[in-house]
């Protein structure tokens, strides 16, 4: 229990927006603005690292880098001088996504910008979902959709990289027109699911969804407890490590 | 932050019995077994903490207290003040809530020719939606059908889901996975273009396809970035506080407040389709939530002073998988998918206690029956309890590197505070998850007030009394796909009359004449997360509200 006072009593210095704030330890810098007395409106969304909503940046005391993070995911340290970025402007296109072909016509046609890369790695190191930036611009920049898309897929859209880019491109935008493209126009479609539908508009499952529908309770629990399941498929994936 | 000591301990014992347990296996409880449990342990059952309602459509029937509290309360408008002679917009659909329910929508409506308007609270996609990791449900694999997705879909909600509109939900399925797929959403494919498909909690067949552990975030994202390049108009920050009803209580549209401005905006529409999704944080019983900051409820309490009928309002789905440690964290979701990959949930001594793909409910129940009656439980140093769940176990399963292929996320959420969760296992406890109840509504996604649709978390009967894992995303978008089009249809030969507050007056007098006389206005909009003193110095020192 004692451990337990002693967490409690615990506070750290954070500046919000310059002005000073004891806060307990250990909260994240999202809670840490709320328990100072905000009530956010903006700057906050999922409280949990999906929506990009609460970007922020900040530096500690004596330390000449900017350094950048999600407010609800990074912990609120002792000297943290913070502000969020709500929103940035960023244009995103518009498009006709069944129009166009997965190629760098595509990209470079609504993003002429990406050419401007400098290959300077901002982006990358400010994202805080770690992911490649700059190779996924890359990517989209020379054609290459698929991996656009698969090295963008985990992008939450928070705009920390587009604050901070030279050459003023709109990342997120770019990574969203490549995983259209890429699972539109590249990606198979399942054919399992073509055959579903021609079943279904051929009426075979009708029959037996009346009969359930109709079914009394007691049935139904019947039914339901002795319906036979898959087993759990428990071969390693053919996809290694590496891939 | 890596695992303290006094957890540690624990830890060698999961690693211990580990290889033991990949050889065995754990019984499923009968449906008299799990009866037996979810009574003695799920929170649902805790009668003390719900309260029958005093007024309205659903007076009498048990509501929890949290949600007692907000139907219970007066509107943010006076009727009696209020100008509704000013109108501000006028549209044909509108649209209140820009989550996955509201933007699908928005697309089908718009696609029938008609005008339409998504109004929301925070962005557009600042939403439940945006955080679904696990999967949506579809019966598309040829050993699987509709009719064994029906009777899934019943088993798990207690057979007492509505027929109609469990027959809509999986018929629709294949349906809405090509609609996605053809809007261009990324899903976990195999070369040819088959889904690679997972067990759920459950679900009888492998049918939860996913797109890694982001599939709420991709479907969202897409539908947004296609609604954006077909125009679709969307007020950002500004919630509905209130419906209006023209005086043969047909809605006609909807009182906006600006959040930022703090204006209220009269906005006219010949149908309104609610999409607000759940009520995660009004925190039921004190649990913490998986939900975003703006699920709080209002659809429901707007609908309900409208006139609109609840079911199932008096069941909350607990996910058994919230994170318990790191404090930082506590209650966000780890998603089924865990399970789903074969993790098994140990207690402190290194042992199984539960077959992991019962339903939610039962899994739940099991794990705070270990943390409490069997005090087997796992205790951290803020004195959360929590038993493990082993992750590790995924590798060996399915080939090391599949972790990290196919929860990303995941790993990433506990990477940040110092947690490998491909080498260590992650301590959970059940966290309020899902409203399985809500709006009553029809398999065309009408509501019993005219011109008003309802779609989504908000609406209740599909799921009966729970849900399982993967058929709300999927629920979302058959229903805010029916919703769309019914609106729209609706909107074409509607003849809506003077809007009116009347109802909001009835409301008041109905609360007066039970008795409750209270300062409580509700919606809420958004929970109060400032600390206590911030609150007692912003009301001067007097009270706290
Ligand atoms: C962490 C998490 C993981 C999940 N994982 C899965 C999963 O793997 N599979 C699955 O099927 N389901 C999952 N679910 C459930 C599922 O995501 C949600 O039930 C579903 O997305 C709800 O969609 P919706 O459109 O009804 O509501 P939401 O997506 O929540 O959208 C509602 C919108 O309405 C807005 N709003 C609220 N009040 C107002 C107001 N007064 N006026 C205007 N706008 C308002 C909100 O801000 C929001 O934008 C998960 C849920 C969570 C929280
Ligand atoms: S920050 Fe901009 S210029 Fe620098 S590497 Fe990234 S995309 Fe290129
Ligand atoms: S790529 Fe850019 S927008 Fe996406 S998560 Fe990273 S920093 Fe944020
Ligand atoms: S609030 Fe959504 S990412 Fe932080």
């Amino acid at each position: 229990m004692a451990v337990q006072t002693e967490v409690a009593t615990e506070t750290v210095t954070v500046h919000i927006m310059g002005k000073r704030y004891e806060v307990p330890k250990g909260l994240t810098i999202l809670k840490a603005i709320e328990y100072a007395g905000y009530r956010l409106v903006r700057g906050v969304g999922c409280r949990g690292g999906f929506c990009g909503a609460c970007a922020t940046v900040y530096r500690k005391a004596g330390d000449f880098r900017l350094k950048v993070g999600l407010a609800c995911q990074t912990v609120a340290e002792d000297g943290m001088y913070l502000t969020q970025i709500p929103f940035y402007p960023a244009t995103k296109a518009i498009y006709d996504i069944n129009a166009l072909k997965p190629s760098a016509d595509a990209v470079l046609r609504y993003y002429p910008e990406v050419v401007r890369c400098l290959q300077c790695g901002t982006c990358l190191k400010v994202c805080p979902q770690e992911l490649d930036v700059m190779r996924y611009i890359a990517a989209a920049m020379r054609g290459d959709i698929a991996k656009a898309a698969d090295l963008s897929f985990d992008c939450i859209q928070c705009g920390l990289c587009t604050s901070r880019c030279p050459a003023e491109i709109s990342h997120y935008h770019v990574a969203m027109l490549s995983r259209r493209l890429y699972a539109k126009h590249i990606a198979s479609p399942a054919p399992h699911l073509t055959q579903r539908l021609e079943e279904i508009r051929a009426g075979k499952f009708d029959a037996e969804l009346e009969a359930l529908m109709k079914a009394d309770k007691e049935t139904l629990r019947k039914l339901y407890a002795e319906r036979d399941i898959e087993p759990e498929e428990l071969v390693p994936s053919t996809k290694t490590d590496e891939d | 932050m890596p695992y303290p000591e006094m957890m540690q301990e624990s830890i060698a014992k999961v690693e211990e019995t580990r290889s033991r347990r990949l050889r065995e296996s754990f019984p499923r409880l009968s449906l008299e077994e799990r009866q037996r449990l979810l009574e003695a342990y799920h929170p649902d059952y805790r009668r003390e903490t719900f309260r029958p309602l005093a007024v309205g459509p659903n007076k009498g029937d048990l509501v929890p207290n949290e949600l007692a509290d907000l139907l219970e309360a007066k509107s943010r408008i006076d009727p009696d003040l209020f100008d509704l002679s000013r109108v501000d917009y006028e549209t044909d659909v509108l649209i209140i809530g820009g989550g996955g329910a509201g933007t699908a929508a928005a697309l089908w409506a718009q696609e029938q020719g008609v005008d339409v308007l998504i109004a929301t609270k925070l962005r557009w996609g600042d939403a439940n939606t945006m955080m679904a990791q696990g999967g949506i449900q579809a019966a598309d694999k040829p050993n699987d059908s509709p009719a064994r997705h029906y009777l899934d879909v019943m088993g798990g909600g207690g057979f007492v889901n509505i027929p109609e509109l469990v027959k809509a939900l999986v018929t629709d399925a294949p349906f809405i996975i090509r609609w996605l797929e053809s809007l261009g959403v990324m899903f976990d494919k195999e070369p040819d273009g088959t889904m690679i498909t997972v067990h759920g909690g459950g679900t009888s067949r492998r049918r939860m396809h996913s797109c890694r552990d982001y599939t709420g975030m991709e479907i969202m994202r897409v539908l947004r970035d296609e609604a954006r390049n077909r125009g679709i108009q969307a007020w950002e920050f500004r919630p509905a506080v209130e419906l209006l009803l023209d005086e043969s209580r047909q809605c006609v549209g909807v009182i906006l407040y600006d959040l930022e401005t703090e204006e209220y905006f009269v906005v006219r529409a010949k149908a309104v389709v609610l999409a607000t999704g759940g009520m995660g944080r009004l925190h039921i019983q004190g649990f913490p939530t998986t939900n975003h900051y703006g699920a709080t409820a209002d659809g429901i309490v707007i609908a309900y002073r409208a006139g609109a009928r609840m079911i199932f309002m008096d069941t909350v789905q607990y996910h058994p998988t919230g994170v318990a440690y790191p404090e930082q964290i506590l209650g966000q979701l780890v998603t089924e998918k865990v399970r789903g990959l074969g993790a098994h949930l140990i207690n402190v001594d290194g042992e199984r206690f539960i077959y992991e793909l019962e339903t939610r409910d039962v899994v739940s129940a099991a794990i705070i029956r270990e943390c409490t009656d069997k005090g087997k439980g796992v205790v951290t140093p803020t004195g959360m309890v929590g038993v493990w769940l082993d992750t590790p176990m995924i590798d060996i399963l399915r080939g090391k590197g599949t972790i990290q292929r196919a929860l990303p996320a995941m790993v990433r959420q506990f990477a940040r505070f110092g947690i490998d969760i491909t080498k260590e296992p992650i301590l959970v406890y059940p966290t309020q998850h899902y409203q399985n109840g809500g709006i009553i509504i029809r398999d065309d996604a009408s509501s019993e007030i005219a011109g008003l649709f309802v779609a989504g978390e908000v609406s209740g009967g599909v799921h009966g009394r729970n849900r399982l894992m993967g058929n709300s995303l999927l629920d979302i978008l058959v229903f805010g796909r029916r919703a769309g089009l019914s609106a729209a249809e609706w909107a074409k030969q509607a003849s809506p009359g003077t809007p009116t507050l009347d109802h909001v007056r009835d409301y008041h007098r109905q609360l007066q004449e039970a008795g409750i006389n209270t300062d409580r206005v509700s919606p809420m909009l958004l929970p109060d997360y400032t600390s206590e003193i911030a609150r007692i110095r912003r009301l001067g020192g007097v009270t706290i509200g």
